[in-house]
Formats: structure tokens, sequence, C-alpha cells
């Protein structure tokens, strides 16, 4: 019996005990959702940079690429990189090859189209100096930014990235926590992230902080409400709050504001469509508010408030606001995507057919579509922010508790009212 | 309405800090703080160096919450004693230093200081000097114009507007570079002319500079003007009422947004402005909003002036034809003993002015900019007085803050479109 067949073995053996069957696949859940989760904060990052250049009529970032320079430091300046691989593997220079990696500008650097960018602002702030001023209050000012990014990467648990496979040791459910709260939990955790900010005002015992804190607790709080009864329409038509049951029900019976298959095609369906679109207006709204991004971020906008309440961070600890600030975009695109977009779904009876032929690949190409479905609405985030100026934050309040929260309020009561009288 | 409780703030902490003068005592009081009726106030110090005070603006604000109280405007942070150094040199050294008042529109400086002079010289400058003249105080209103509805985009968020704002004001500069071979400081006025005619062909660039300054001006009209976040956000603040502007000396597109109809242009042409046609856009409302759409006409004006100037551009010199106080040409310099020494007296001592006092105001994009010049004779002047505009209109805010939110400052000072250069000089 060979290693290889032992270690098999032994891993089949660990697989088939149902304890570590479940522990295994959830840390591999965990680690590649935070890996996604992670790449997209550097990701749209990016995309916001890009999309911000292409509106603005400006480039954007599109030089960072990984210098095949960086090798030259080894050897001599007259050494050409390019030259010698090809030398090395025999290829002579005339070869298309040569003159592809010619064409694609191998001979200077990776081109990765500005995608390096993020990483290296990453790799500045994490190297730059990092100041504490004195009259901080050390602890919960330490403390303030992880709670900022904290909540938004522990939310993810329970956001689907695709639908449930059977194996041979058991059923390995594509999210990381099958809760049956779902909606609730990420509600519940979301909302600590306003601890940070209001720490972060506070700890940073400065005016301009003080004020952007203030209006940050003010304007979470105002929209965790609006948010919360906004989607209860929903959660009456789907009658779980498991999430992996909402996405596999639009994957059956056509996405919450696309019915085009399935159960989706019946009048009824379609008469849902009013409350449904009342409901995803108002929580795509909220999403924005509770992102902190414009037209709601009064809590850091820089026209009255210099910084808001990070102005006194530097470094890492900035870093961590700015990342907080994009992993809460990213889990509102992915919370919007599966509530209202059909999730991982593929859509128009493509996942049952998919699932017929290879369950993997369906798996993978709805890991994908989900990403895709990510990448869409994140841009759509982006387009927001460079296209709509700021709210006075009054107005935001106002707009918050006097017309959102009575809208969703009465979305209920229509919803109910057209489920009763529908069905 | 004056902050009343401010006031009593300052008064009582300095009666109680002349029977007290214990320091510990004192700082005692304060922190009692029994002055505050309203509960609690906090004071916020914004500028000089903050991104809603353009430049080096510092306010002083006592806040209410996010209500303020009081607004103490401190000036001075860019103060280059303008006018002492106009004492120190003669007058055609001086129309460099005119670039840095306003330097978003130094053209503008350059031509009001050169019309300045030339009135109290009594020079009248031949038809195409004019015709230049009113060229590039137009280009400059415009690219002051965008910068100035570009920031102020930007000041209530919308990051954009800036930046299609940003493109036409370089567009400008571009121009500027082929008139007179600087982007930025142009330097481009003598006394009595310019300092070159223009280049040939800049009539194409100019007129193609205007088709898309329209665009843009519609562009922003489209993104900004209907927007119900913007609107929200400028109309009824900071309302100026006719009154208020006119007691506080505002002038430019500020006044006329208050409603009075006042344009230098028009009520005292100067530069040949009366052979154009043009309207000058009021609006009545005096807030932001109104000043912003003010603006935003300002440009389609400007643009009408200049397609009437370069339709109808004559030919001819450029300076005032006379033998003393004007350069002569370099070749005949370079040739003729006479011109030889009239380049050599006119760069070192200028004109020899009479002596009086002549006071010159120009349109300029942010105001009235007068000049009062007081000469005891020679080419150096014995006083010059600036009249800023950017001073004046700021010396409203501590009437106009208190009551607004501090999210209101950026907007309101926005709206003013003023210029530190020129109001600390």
């Amino acid at each position: 019996m060979s290693l290889f067949d032992t270690i098999w073995n032994w891993c089949v053996d660990l697989l088939s005990n149902e304890i570590w069957f479940y522990l295994i696949t959830t840390v591999v859940k965990l680690v590649l959702m935070f890996a996604v989760i992670l790449a997209f904060v550097v990701l749209s990052v990016w995309i916001e940079r890009r999309v911000a250049g292409w509106i603005q009529d400006r480039p954007g970032p599109n030089r960072a690429g990984i210098p095949l320079q960086l090798f030259r430091q080894f050897g001599s300046k007259e050494k050409q990189p390019l030259k010698e691989w090809l030398h090395f593997f025999g290829i002579p220079e005339t070869c298309w090859i040569a003159k592809l990696c010619t064409w694609l500008r191998l001979d200077r650097e990776i081109p990765t189209f500005g995608l390096m960018q993020p990483c290296l602002d990453g790799g500045k702030l994490f190297l730059k100096q990092e100041l504490t001023p004195s009259y901080v209050r050390k602890v919960y000012f330490t403390i303030a930014p992880m709670l900022v990014l904290g909540p938004p990467m522990v939310a993810t648990a329970v956001i689907p990235f695709a639908s449930s496979v059977s194996t041979d040791f058991g059923v390995i459910n594509m999210v990381v926590a099958n809760i049956g709260i779902g909606p609730l939990w990420i509600f519940a955790i979301s909302g600590l992230s306003v601890y940070g900010l209001t720490l972060a005002g506070w700890s940073s015992n400065s005016k301009y902080p003080f004020l952007g804190g203030l209006r940050a607790t003010a304007q979470l709080i105002s929209y965790e409400v609006a948010m919360g009864l906004s989607i209860i329409p929903l959660l009456m038509m789907f009658s779980t709050l498991n999430m992996q049951d909402i996405v596999q029900y639009q994957a059956d019976n056509g996405w919450t504001l696309l019915p085009l298959w399935g159960e989706g095609l019946s009048w009824q369906r379609w008469a849902m469509m009013l409350p449904l679109g009342l409901s995803f207006l108002i929580f795509v709204t909220c999403v924005f508010a509770e992102a902190n991004r414009t037209p709601f971020d009064m809590a850091e906008c820089e026209t009255d408030l210099v910084g808001g309440y990070h102005s006194e961070y530097s470094s890492m600890k900035f870093a961590s606001f700015f990342m907080g600030e994009y992993a809460a975009m990213v889990i509102g695109s992915a919370l919007v995507v599966t509530l209202f977009l059909g999730g991982w779904s593929i859509g128009f009876g493509a996942d049952a057919a998919l699932h017929s032929v290879c369950s993997w690949l369906a798996v993978f190409c709805q890991f994908i579509m989900f990403l895709i479905k990510l990448v869409a609405f994140i841009v759509f985030f982006v387009w927001v922010r460079w296209t709509l100026p700021r709210f006075r934050w009054d107005q935001v309040m106002k707009l918050g508790w006097l017309v959102f929260l009575e809208l969703a309020v009465a979305n209920i009561f229509l919803t109910a009212a057209v489920l009763y009288f529908v069905k | 309405m004056w902050p009343e409780v401010a006031i009593n703030l300052e008064i009582m902490n300095t009666t109680k800090f002349l029977q007290v003068p214990d320091a510990v005592s004192a700082a005692s009081d304060y922190l009692k703080n029994d002055a505050d009726d309203h509960g609690e106030l906090m004071t916020l110090n914004m500028g000089p160096s903050h991104p809603a005070t353009h430049g080096v603006l510092r306010l002083k604000l006592v806040i209410d919450g996010e209500v303020i109280v009081s607004c103490d405007p401190v000036i001075g942070y860019l103060h280059r004693g303008m006018e002492k150094i106009a004492e120190n040199c003669h007058y055609n050294q001086y129309v460099a230093y005119t670039d840095r008042f306003d330097y978003l529109a130094p053209m503008s400086n350059n031509i009001a200081y050169a019309c300045a002079v030339e009135k109290l010289l009594g020079w009248e400058l031949p038809e195409r000097g004019q015709a230049i003249r009113v060229l590039c105080s137009e280009l400059s209103r415009i690219s002051s114009c965008f910068l100035g509805t570009g920031v102020y985009a930007m000041d209530t968020g919308a990051m954009t507007a800036f930046l299609y704002a940003y493109e036409e004001k370089e567009k400008v500069h571009n121009i500027y570079e082929q008139i007179c071979g600087a982007r930025f400081t142009s330097s481009y006025t003598r006394i009595g002319g310019m300092t070159r005619d223009l280049p040939k062909g800049i009539e194409k660039t100019i007129l193609e500079f205007c088709d898309s300054a329209m665009r843009t001006v519609d562009e922003m009209e489209k993104l900004l003007l209907h927007n119900k976040i913007f609107i929200d956000r400028l109309v009824g603040v900071g309302v100026i009422s006719r009154e208020m502007a006119l007691n506080c000396g505002m002038t430019g597109n500020n006044l006329r947004a208050s409603g009075v109809q006042r344009d230098l242009r028009k009520t005292n042409p100067y530069i040949g402005y009366d052979k154009y046609e043009f309207d000058v856009p009021v609006a009545y409302e005096g807030d932001c909003y109104a000043r912003f759409q003010v603006r935003m006409e300002e440009i389609r004006q400007s643009v009408r002036i200049i397609r009437q100037v370069l339709a109808t551009m004559p030919g001819g010199p450029i300076c005032v034809q006379l033998d003393k106080g004007i350069l002569p040409n370099k070749k005949d310099a370079m040739q003729g003993i006479e011109e030889l020494i009239r380049q050599f007296m006119v760069s070192t001592e200028c004109v020899n002015a009479p002596a009086g006092q002549v006071y010159f105001a120009a349109e300029n994009p942010k105001g009235e900019l007068g000049f009062f010049l007081d000469s005891k004779g020679g080419g150096i002047a014995n006083r010059l007085k600036m009249r800023s505009p950017s001073y004046c209109t700021l010396s409203i805010l501590p009437e106009l803050l208190p009551g607004h939110l501090v999210s209101d400052v950026g907007a309101i000072l926005g709206s003013f479109d003023f210029v530190q250069g020129e109001c600390d000089r």
C-alpha cells in the first residue's frame, strides 16, 4: 500500500465521521468566503476608481503593473529579463511567443490594468508611521477600527454562494452558517459597526470626529429601522428566514424582481411586484445609507467635517475604516443580490439543468454567477456615488424617519392585503 | 439676527477676568460655563486649512449642536502686502503682482489694473487692443465661473461635475498659453496695451472652446440644477436680501443673485463693452441656488460676447500710439537710438504719470475689482488701494451664517465663489 493510499484512506475515514465532515467543510467554506470578501474589498476599491475615472473623463489607475524590472535588481542593469527568459527556454526572439510577449508589454511589466494599485495602497498604509495623538482615549481608539471592519466580515456567514451539493459523505450546503434567521443575523451584526464609528468619534477627543461620530450614529440607527421593515414583505412572501431557502425558491420560481420562469409566470406573483419593487427601493437606499456612502456620507463628508470620525486615524487603523466601508458595501450588495436578484441562481431553469449534468459544475457556475451579480451591483453603487450630490444630515434624518419608515410600514400592510386577496 | 449669546459670553468672560485676575479662578469660572444660557455651546475652528474654506479662510464658529450660533471670520493668512508693494515698483512692474490677486482670473486683474493706470494717464487704447482685452477678460470670466460652479458642486458632494468644469478651465489655460505664453500667471497687459498680439489661428481654437463650454454648461445644468438632492441642499439656504447685499458691498454675481441689476460692463462700459450685445443675468431669490444659476448663465453670456468679439475683431495696433511710455518694437530698438533710449526709459521708469487721484473699477468674475491710485507724478504710485470683491463678500458671513447648520457652511462659502488671494491681498 503506497503512501498516497494511506493518506486517501485516512481522509475518507475522517470525512465519514459526521462531526469531522461538518468541521472541515465549514472551515473550507469559511476560508473561501473570507478570501472572496477580502479580495472583493480590494477589487471594489479598484472598481470604484476605474468607474469613477470612466465617469469623469479620466483614465483612473491604469499603470501599476507587476514590474519585471524588479528582477533586474538581482542582476546587472543591462540584463533584459524577457530575452533572458526566452533564451532560458530556448525560444528564438522572432518566434510568435516572443512577439506575443512583447505585444503584451511583458518586456516591461506584467500589465494588471491598475489592479495592483489598491494592493500597493494597502502596502503603503501598512508601512506608514502610525500617529496616535496624545489626547485620545487609547483603548477605545484602538478597538474602534476593529469594530468597523469585523462585523461585515462576520455578517457574510449567512450569505449563500451556491446551491447545496450531496457528496458520498453527506450534503454540503454552500453557506457558512445555514441558520434560520439569516437577515436578522445580518442586521444584528452589521448594526454593531455603529459602535466602531461612535467610539472612533468619541475617543478621538477632537471636535470634527466627534460631530462625525454623532452623525454616523444617528444615521445608522434611523436607517436600520427602515431597512429591517423594508424586507418584511419579502419574508412574508417567502415565509422563511433561511437565506439558502430564499435563494432556492428564487432559482426555481423566478428572481424576486424577475419572475419569468416556474411559479413566477403566474399573475399572482406579478401582483406582488408593486410591494416588492417598493421594498427593493427602500432597501437599496437603506443599504446605501448603512454603507455610509454618497449621497449619505455625511459622517465623513470632507467639505464640512474634514475626514469625519476617522480624522485622527492614520496608517493601518485608517485602512481598517477604509476597508470596513468597502466591506460594508460588498455585504450590502451581496444582501441585495441574495434577496432581490436571485443570489447565486443562474435563472431560467438553468440551475436544475446543470445539477442534472454535474452538481459540482452547477455549483461552480452558480458561484461565478453570484460574483458577477455582486460586481454588477458594486458598479451600481459606485455609479451612484459619482453622480449624486450629498444630502445634508437633517434631510437624511427626515427622509429616514418621515418617508422611508412610513413607506416601509405601509408596504407591509399592502403586501398583507395583496397576499390575502390574491392567494 | 446678531448672535446675542456669543456677545454675552464674551462680555461676561472679559468682566470676570477683569474682576478676578487670578488665573485659576478665571479657569474655574470658565469651566462653570454659566454664561452659556442655552446649554452647551462648542467653539469649532474651521480653517485656515479646511476643505470647505477654499484657501486659507478661518472661521471661528460657535455651534449649538450643529446649529451655528455665531461666526467670526479670520482673514489675512494670505496677506502679502500687495498694496505696499505697489508703492515700491513702477506701474509696468506691478502688473505681474496683479496676477496673484484673484488667481483664478489673472487676465481680468491685469486688465483692470492697466485700465486704472491708463485712466490716470488719460490714454485710450486703439480698437484692436480693446477687443483683445474684452476677449481675455471674458475668457477668464468663463474659467473662473467654471471653477466656481465646479468647486461649489464638489462642496455639496458632486465630485463629477467639478471635473467636468475643470476640464473646461484647463482649455482656457491652454488658450492663455497660446496667447501670452503663461498658463496661470499671465501678466498679459502693459500700461497702454498688451505684451503681444493674438497668435494666428487662435480664433478657431477659441470658437471650438466656446462650443465645448456651452455643452459643458448644459451638461452640468442637467446633472445638478434639476437634481432633487442639490435643490434641497441649496434652495432657501444662505438667503441674502437685497438690502443685506447692498449694505455689505457685495458685487458681481452674488449681488445680481439678490436681485440688483448692477454690472459695470453695462453701467460704466469700459474697454468697449458697449459695442457688444449681452444680457446681465439676475435672480431675485438671493439663495445659494440663485447664485449657482446666475453663475451658469454668466458663462453663456461670456461665450456670447466672445463670439461677437471674434466676429468683429478689428485690425490695427494693439498699443497706444505714443512716443513716450510705450515700449517700442524690439526690432526698432535694436536699430534706432531714439527707440533704444525709449526702451531703456520705459523699462526703468515706466510712464511719467501726472499727479492726481483716480478710481477705476472693473467687473471681474468675483465682483467689482476697484483700484484707487494716488499719484504724485512719475512712474510709481504714491498709494494704491484695492477694493477687492471677495473681501466685501466675506464680510456678510457673521450676519449670514448664524442659524444655519455646519453642513451649510460649505454650500454658502462655495456659493460666494471667493478667492483668498484677493481678499487678503
